[in-house]
């Protein structure tokens, strides 16, 4: 039964959620309240470790409510019923999409839905580099703040390694894993051994 | 099913099972390694076809990385290909967070981990914008969309629009071109016509 419960109510998430796995946090929380899974304390523990883990943040917080609520099997199905809408969907809408899309009007609907994505994509890096680079939240007081003590309002060792990522991605073609590999042991070096605070 | 169509699946089951394991931060992270993986090494899409697949993932519900990676394996080899590429890109995860679950549950509060993502944070940014360049450079084609695109932005950013209405606006304003800007739609089929024959 209680799997039946994690598989709907996972599918039902999977289903619901409209711009990836930030927006199903909140839906996945209101799930695991209505069901009195787990608690809330032990939510925002899942989150931050979906958030640090690699892989989609949505597979990954039903993963770990699925195995904290009803154990390996508990995961595999919560895990299952995430991904079940989108497959199915794709699977209707893909032969479709591929048909169609030659037509003229198919042409120019893409070209004005193409450069959207191009800033929903940058949209998605502002959010990122907020809580990545910024040590508060961006606000008028912080400008004036800004000025004044820029060290307390930028993360230098963070700046540092945007800007040492781009050049790698840009100018070295260094391959994104080894990027993101670099990254992690610069992570090490500044954080654990400098105190720049 | 013959050995050709295994070995296909078996790669873009591994490819994808790659892509799961090092992407930090969301679907969008995802892109240069899609691109780097899919389009330069296995020229399973072309890169004007990445944000096409990035608008319908974005377009249904669910997860984007998983939206994307069922796309292209739909496109590379059918529904099997489909199914290959959804369990490769969630395995990573499904075992990598089980293993925390049994083990580690205070995972988060270990200090080495912690500036290990302090540090990848970053580089997910630079990944994301990176990203914002390369689809930039093949979904703008001309000073209309680079203005469409800035919209897009400031309507998600400072007015927090919902994205699927920016996504609609989107294809409307394409929809309008289409039925009242005649010069416009002749520009850009020629171009499409032309990208056509080169190919």
């Amino acid at each position: 039964m209680i799997y039946l419960n994690l598989l709907f109510s996972f599918i039902k998430i999977g289903l619901f959620s409209f711009g990836g796995g930030y927006a199903m946090i909140p839906l996945i929380q209101k799930e695991i309240e209505m069901h009195g899974w787990i608690s809330s304390s032990e939510f925002v523990d899942i989150i931050a470790i979906a958030e640090m883990t690699p892989g989609p943040i949505a597979v990954n917080s039903a993963t770990f409510v699925g195995y904290k609520t009803a154990g390996l099997f508990g995961s595999m199905v919560a895990t299952i019923g995430v991904a079940l809408p989108s497959l199915i969907l794709i699977l209707a809408v893909s032969g479709f999409f591929f048909k169609i899309q030659k037509k003229p009007i198919n042409i120019m609907i893409f070209y004005g839905l193409r450069p959207i994505i191009t800033s929903l994509i940058a949209a998605a890096g502002v959010f990122v580099a907020e809580t990545a680079i910024f040590k508060k939240d961006v606000s008028i007081e912080a400008f004036n703040y800004l000025f004044n003590k820029p060290a307390n309002f930028f993360d230098l060792g963070s700046i540092f390694i945007l800007f040492a990522s781009l050049v790698a991605l840009v100018k070295y073609k260094i391959h994104p894993i080894l990027t993101i590999a670099g990254a992690g042991v610069a992570g090490i070096v500044i954080y654990s051994f400098i105190p720049l605070v | 099913m013959n050995l050709n169509d295994i070995k296909q699946l078996k790669d873009i089951f591994v490819t994808f099972f790659k892509i799961g394991l090092f992407t930090f931060g969301g679907g969008y992270a995802m892109i240069p390694l899609i691109e780097k993986e899919i389009v330069e090494k296995k020229k399973w899409v072309e890169r004007e076809e990445i944000t096409d697949i990035l608008a319908i993932s974005q377009s249904i519900p669910g997860a984007i990385a998983i939206n994307s990676a069922t796309f292209i394996g739909f496109k590379t080899s059918g529904s099997k290909g489909a199914l290959a590429a959804t369990l490769g890109v969630i395995l990573p995860s499904f075992f990598i967070i089980s293993i925390i679950a049994a083990f580690f549950s205070k995972f988060g509060n270990n200090h080495i981990l912690k500036s290990i993502f302090s540090g990848i944070r970053p580089a997910v940014v630079a990944l994301i914008f990176f990203a914002v360049y390369k689809v930039g450079k093949t979904s703008i084609k001309d000073k209309t969309g680079l203005i469409v695109s800035i919209i897009g932005l400031v309507l998600i950013i400072a007015f927090n629009i919902h994205v699927i209405l920016v996504i609609i606006g989107g294809a409307v304003f394409g929809l309008v071109v289409y039925k009242f800007w005649p010069g416009k739609v002749n520009e850009i089929l020629g171009k499409e016509d032309k990208n056509n024959d080169i190919s």
